[in-house]
């Protein structure tokens, strides 16, 4: 299964349409699950939801084997410590898909990770989903906590 | 004497990330704010309130989460207030700051050329003030101690 998401503050049209698109070509046959936001968007291809709890969230990730997401951090963590191959398209500000293009710069960075793979507009979308899909396993799931450093720094500060 | 900490976040990437630094409030005494009632699953322990999901666009949200906040940590009065924003940060390190608590701010990971606007705001009353990129933390002037991932 393929688990798509555009996180929980906005919708993505742009995303769901081109994810749609692929859905409904014949060669393709992965089941999808999109959860879209509040959206008029019907997907003719794919099962969608407007919204997911954390727990319905953790479960649809675990159970995919591509995620497909926008380039949120909530998203992209989640994604990472499950050790999913996931594919990232970023909202653009001039379209109005979120305030300013930091996930730009935010799906620029995310490129240089193993694991992730990125479309920059939604023509790249096919050709990031069909590498995502031919990672042979799991990528390495991310610890669920952040680095040490940071940790230490901040117990550190909260006790002096 | 165990450290009072009130840990806030905004929903989504902010939240995630508030999480991954639960280690760092293991000896303390925890409670969270954030936007989302369903978030309450992924704290075990910890007091845990919700408050008005506001941005900097609307107006009568922000009034509301102001109020919110502001009586929240009135009555949890922490020893440290921690945030990874966003807005709902900005309020609780401002009204944190003013009682006497210490405030640490830590910018998203998202942030990977520029900090927030949000960041920029808490530089008067943020006495940890991060980013988690080295290169932003150095055009901005506030510290880098690590990041999230």
């Amino acid at each position: 299964m393929i688990f798509a998401t555009v996180g929980s503050q906005m919708p993505f049209d742009r995303l769901m349409e081109a994810l749609d698109k692929w859905a409904g070509k014949s060669t393709q046959s992965m089941p999808i699950l999109a959860q879209t936001g509040a959206t008029k968007f019907r997907p003719k291809n794919m099962r969608a939801v407007e919204s997911l709890s954390p727990a319905e969230f953790r479960d649809a990730v675990q159970a995919a084997t591509v995620i497909v997401a926008h380039a949120g951090m909530g998203s992209v963590l989640t994604a990472l410590e499950f050790g999913k191959p996931l594919v990232v398209l970023p909202r653009l500000g001039s379209k109005q898909e979120t305030r300013n293009d930091h996930q730009v710069a935010t799906a620029r960075w995310l490129a240089t990770k193993p694991g992730i793979f990125v479309a920059m507009d939604d023509a790249e979308l096919e050709g990031a989903i069909n590498r995502a899909r031919t990672q042979a396993s799991q990528s390495d799931a991310i610890s669920p906590f952040a680095t040490p450093a940071l940790i230490d720094a901040l117990k550190t500060f909260i006790h002096i | 004497m165990t450290r009072k900490v009130l840990a806030i976040a905004s929903g989504g990437g902010h939240w995630v990330q508030l999480l991954r630094l639960r280690p760092a409030f293991d000896a303390c005494d925890i409670a969270y704010v954030t936007v989302q009632p369903s978030y309450r699953e992924q704290v075990e322990k910890g007091r845990f309130y919700t408050v008005t999901d506001a941005t900097r666009w609307s107006r009568w949200d922000l009034f509301r989460m102001i109020f919110e906040i502001t009586w929240i940590v009135l009555k949890e009065r922490p020893d440290v207030v921690v945030s990874t924003g966003a807005a709902s940060g900005v309020v609780a390190l401002r009204v944190g700051k003013w009682l006497g608590a210490k405030t640490i701010w830590i910018d998203s990971i998202a942030n990977v050329d520029e900090m927030s606007l949000s960041g920029k705001r808490v530089r008067g009353f943020a006495d940890l003030w991060l980013s988690q990129w080295p290169e932003v933390a150095s055009a901005e002037g506030c510290a880098y101690k690590g990041a999230v991932l």
